[in-house]
């Protein structure tokens, strides 16, 4: 939701990161990307690997 | 207010409270401390978990469990063996609905490779008093080093629901001079 | 989304019916007011069966009560987990989600009738939950580990439920689009809906992780699927058993920023740093579901490192963030009223009558005192070994869940009945004193059990004298004195939250109508001074009292983080 339509009275440019927390649906994206890799991903990758009982 | 917008449209580039800074700064090197300090402690540290573990069939680990009682039984206390493993040997506890299988008698300052599965529901191993706590799948053989540094009777109670009869599992290591 | 919305925007707008809010000024959407109230009051009919099965299993664990028979009990415990840490929590926090979206934004809420359908379907769910554990052959705890099995419709009802559930986020996304497109409000969202949307992201996580392991878990109740793995089911459903913790502690802490700014006016002493905080929980906070797999076989100790540790705590630096950034913002909206003596003028002069301060203010210091401290400290991989499973962990959750965010909500709802049912709050009297009551006893649960857990005893069992086990042995008498303890704090708590739920049917039946005649309050409540300043702390750069209460937290910290290495290193050697 970062995007201002022109009618608006310029401003300075919107910082990057203020652009990001503006952005929810950018925020969704990664809030749920980094959990699935890190967490669930990784962790049935390791349960995978386990090895049969010699 | 915080139920408002900013009235400052521009609020990323407003400067922080000092205060602020120094507690980011304080509470961040705090979390960083914590984090090194759980790696060190595999290093420094003599009570780590291992996570030694292999896929193994109940059934597999049933028989396993029997021919280890069996070789190093030494008595029996209410239909239970009681078995005595040689140092250094591997030790095989099983859970089931509802104990823990067979009672042990281990020596103080001596190490063991303890082996725990289930062969129905899922169990918490808890050892009493000293309280470690370990969970216990079917299907999965974890293989932990245990040394008893205290001599005594302790209990092992489940402390993972497993049904009706979950306030009845207990188990027993008896750790001699 | 978007696009649907926006070419109806004009039309739905127009049809949409507003009020204006006598007391804030807020524009409130009618049918967002509708569906918060709705929310709400399933939220509080299942807070009142929940909480009646704590007391219940409170009493039996209380050794010398012991009041229900085993089989009982573990029904009991079992409604009780599904019905206060599911139904009621996620049905306050779709009501939260509505408010912050469409009440704060000004905005009309978008799709009211699938919002709706949402709700009938979480009402539908939990119902069917609860039939099942009633029916007595589904007594397999809320975490229903496999290979223990419960009937069809235990899963199936939380299915449908985390359907809804997620419809009702979905519901929140479109009303920030639709917010956004039609120009309801200027600039960024304000930090309140920003705490929201931190909350409804950590949702989708939450419920995508419960779909993805319930769905096969209940095929195979059906016997259409052979076999669920014990330890995969473990860790995907904690994806979404501790995620959904953290949407509560998201919420939590946007319910203390909304009370300090309703009460006393209060501002974030920075938005930048308040937003990072609430960034940190997006990014880190669901990784913490490893805590519940730090003493289970086959997970390696860098897995184990990377995601109990939240990355390197990086969301533990959020909470610690929010821990001082509240109480600073409060204490420098205090000043800014007037109170500048001494380092705790503010805090000693704050509004301890109204039941939405004094709720807040507790639920923030109980929660960081107990709920996170101890959160860490059960989290940190090598320590876990030492409780796992104990009561101990049930004494860390009413902390977090029950000290921390039931409180909060309680707190919230005493705004909630003026501002959005319109009801004057009955027997004020009364209200004034139940976050007390019930702060107090969710604070002694919460300690004794842990307590209790520290000495041994297990978790979710009926009979720790284990008189009829196999083979007996006695836990510390400590253990059975601090269960005791526990039951009088239960029945402390029981109290207070009686009386929650009878001040707010009450309210909601017969409490006097604000919507005509004399506005008894104005928003901020107890404001005395009006200060232009741009950014909350402008005037009031000193803040001495929260510094102090800040280091001491920081301090217990320390110390009992420290106090529990030691206690490790002199347990057996395990390697
Ligand atoms: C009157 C208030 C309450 C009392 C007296 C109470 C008491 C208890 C007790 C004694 C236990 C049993 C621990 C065990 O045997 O393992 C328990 C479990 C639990 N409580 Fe509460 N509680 C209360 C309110 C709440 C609330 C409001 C929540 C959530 C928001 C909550 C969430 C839970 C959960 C999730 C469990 C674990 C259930 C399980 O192990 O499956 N409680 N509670
Ligand atoms: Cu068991
Ligand atoms: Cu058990």
């Amino acid at each position: 939701m970062d995007d201002r339509p022109e009618s608006e009275p310029r401003q300075e440019r919107v910082p990057a990161m203020q652009q990001l927390l503006d952005n929810p649906f950018l925020l969704l994206f990664i809030g749920i990307t980094i959990p699935t890799i890190l967490y669930i991903v990784w962790g049935v990758m390791e349960i995978a690997s386990i090895p049969v009982a010699p | 207010m915080a139920i408002s917008p900013p009235q400052n449209r521009l609020w990323w580039n407003e400067p922080i409270e000092r205060v602020e800074i120094g507690w980011v700064v304080v509470a961040f090197l705090w979390g960083l401390f914590m984090f090194f300090f759980m790696i060190a402690w595999h290093f420094i540290g003599g009570q780590n978990l291992s996570t030694e573990t292999y896929r193994i069939t109940p059934a597999a680990y049933e028989q396993k469990v029997a021919t280890f009682a069996e070789k190093y039984q030494v008595s029996e206390e209410s239909g239970v063996p009681v078995v005595r493993p040689p140092v250094g040997e591997d030790v095989f506890i099983l859970a089931r609905l509802w104990e823990w299988w067979p009672l042990l008698e281990l020596k103080k300052g001596q190490s063991y490779r303890i082996h725990l599965s289930s062969i129905d529901w899922q169990h918490g191993f808890s050892l009493q008093p000293v309280n470690i706590n370990i969970s216990v799948h079917p299907g999965y053989e974890q293989i932990i080093t245990l040394t008893p540094t205290e001599a005594g009777d302790f209990g092992i109670a489940c402390n993972e629901y497993c049904g009706i009869g979950h306030h009845m599992m207990t188990g027993r290591i008896r750790v001699v001079e | 989304m978007t696009a649907i919305d926006v070419s109806h925007s004009g039309l739905a707008a127009a049809r949409a019916a507003f009020r204006t809010c006598r007391f804030t000024g807020l524009k409130v959407d009618i049918a967002a007011q509708r569906l918060i109230m709705a929310n709400a009051v399933a939220a509080v009919v299942f807070l009142a069966v929940g909480g009646l099965m704590g007391l219940l299993v409170a009493l039996t664990r209380w050794p010398a009560v012991h009041l229900l028979p085993s089989e009982w009990f573990y029904l009991v415990l079992t409604g009780h987990g599904a019905n206060v840490l599911l139904f009621w929590i996620i049905f306050f926090e779709i009501a939260i989600l509505y408010f912050a979206s469409a009440v704060l934004l000004g905005s009309r809420i978008a799709t009211p009738k699938i919002a709706w359908a949402a709700f009938v379907l979480m009402v539908a769910g939990a119902i069917m939950t609860n039939v099942a554990v009633f029916q007595g052959d589904s007594s397999v705890m809320f975490t229903s580990y496999p290979p223990m099995q419960a009937s069809p419709h235990f899963y199936l009802g939380l299915i449908i439920f985390a359907v809804g559930a997620l419809i009702g986020v979905g519901i929140f996304f479109a009303t920030l689009v639709v917010a956004h497109g039609e120009r309801t409000y200027e600039g960024s969202i304000p930090l309140v809906t920003f705490g929201a949307l931190t909350a409804a992201i950590i949702a989708v996580f939450t419920l995508a992780s419960g779909a993805i392991i319930l769905v096969p878990t209940w095929l195979w109740s059906l016997g259409l699927v052979a076999e669920i793995d014990p330890l995969m089911y473990k860790v995907v459903w904690w994806g979404m058993g501790h995620s959904s913790q953290q949407i509560n502690v998201a919420a939590h802490v946007s319910v203390w920023y909304a009370i300090g700014a309703l009460t006393i006016g209060a501002k974030p002493l920075s938005e930048k740093v308040s937003r990072t905080a609430f960034l940190l929980y997006i990014l880190f906070l669901q990784l913490a579901s490893a805590h519940h797999l730090l003493a289970d076989p086959g997970m390696s100790a860098t897995w184990k490192i990377v995601n109990t540790s939240y990355l390197m705590y990086l969301a533990v630096l959020g909470s610690l963030i929010h821990g001082l950034t509240v109480p600073g913002a409060l204490e420098a909206a205090q000043r800014r009223n007037g109170y500048t003596k001494g380092a705790f003028e503010w805090l000693r002069k704050a509004p301890w009558g109204n039941p939405a301060f004094s709720g807040m203010f507790l639920s923030l210091v109980m929660f960081g005192f107990i709920g996170g401290i101890s959160g860490v400290v059960l989290g940190t991989e090598q320590l876990n070994l030492l409780m796992h499973n104990t009561i101990y962990v049930p004494g860390h959750f009413h902390g977090t869940v029950v000290a921390g965010t039931t409180l909060a909500f309680m707190a919230m709802t005493y705004y909630v009945l003026p501002l959005i049912f319109q009801r004057d709050v009955i027997w004020p009297k009364l209200a004034r004193w139940q976050p007390y009551l019930f702060g107090m006893g969710a604070g002694g649960i919460s300690l004794f059990m842990m307590g209790a857990g520290t000495l041994g005893v297990p978790r979710r069992h009926w009979d720790i004298t284990l008189t009829d086990a196999m083979h007996p042995f006695d836990l510390p008498s400590g253990g059975f004195l601090m269960m005791g303890l526990n039951g009088l704090a239960a029945v402390i708590a029981a109290a207070g939250g009686i009386l929650y739920i009878l001040i707010t049917v009450g309210t909601v039946l017969w409490g006097k109508r604000l919507d005509k005649g004399e506005a008894p309050l104005t928003f901020p409540l107890h404001k005395q001074a009006a200060t232009v300043a741009e950014y909350g702390s402008h005037a009031t750069v000193k803040l001495p009292g929260t510094i102090i209460l800040v280091s001491v937290f920081f301090l217990s910290f320390v110390l009992y983080y420290f106090v529990n290495w030691k206690y490790l290193s002199e347990i057996w050697l395990l390697r």
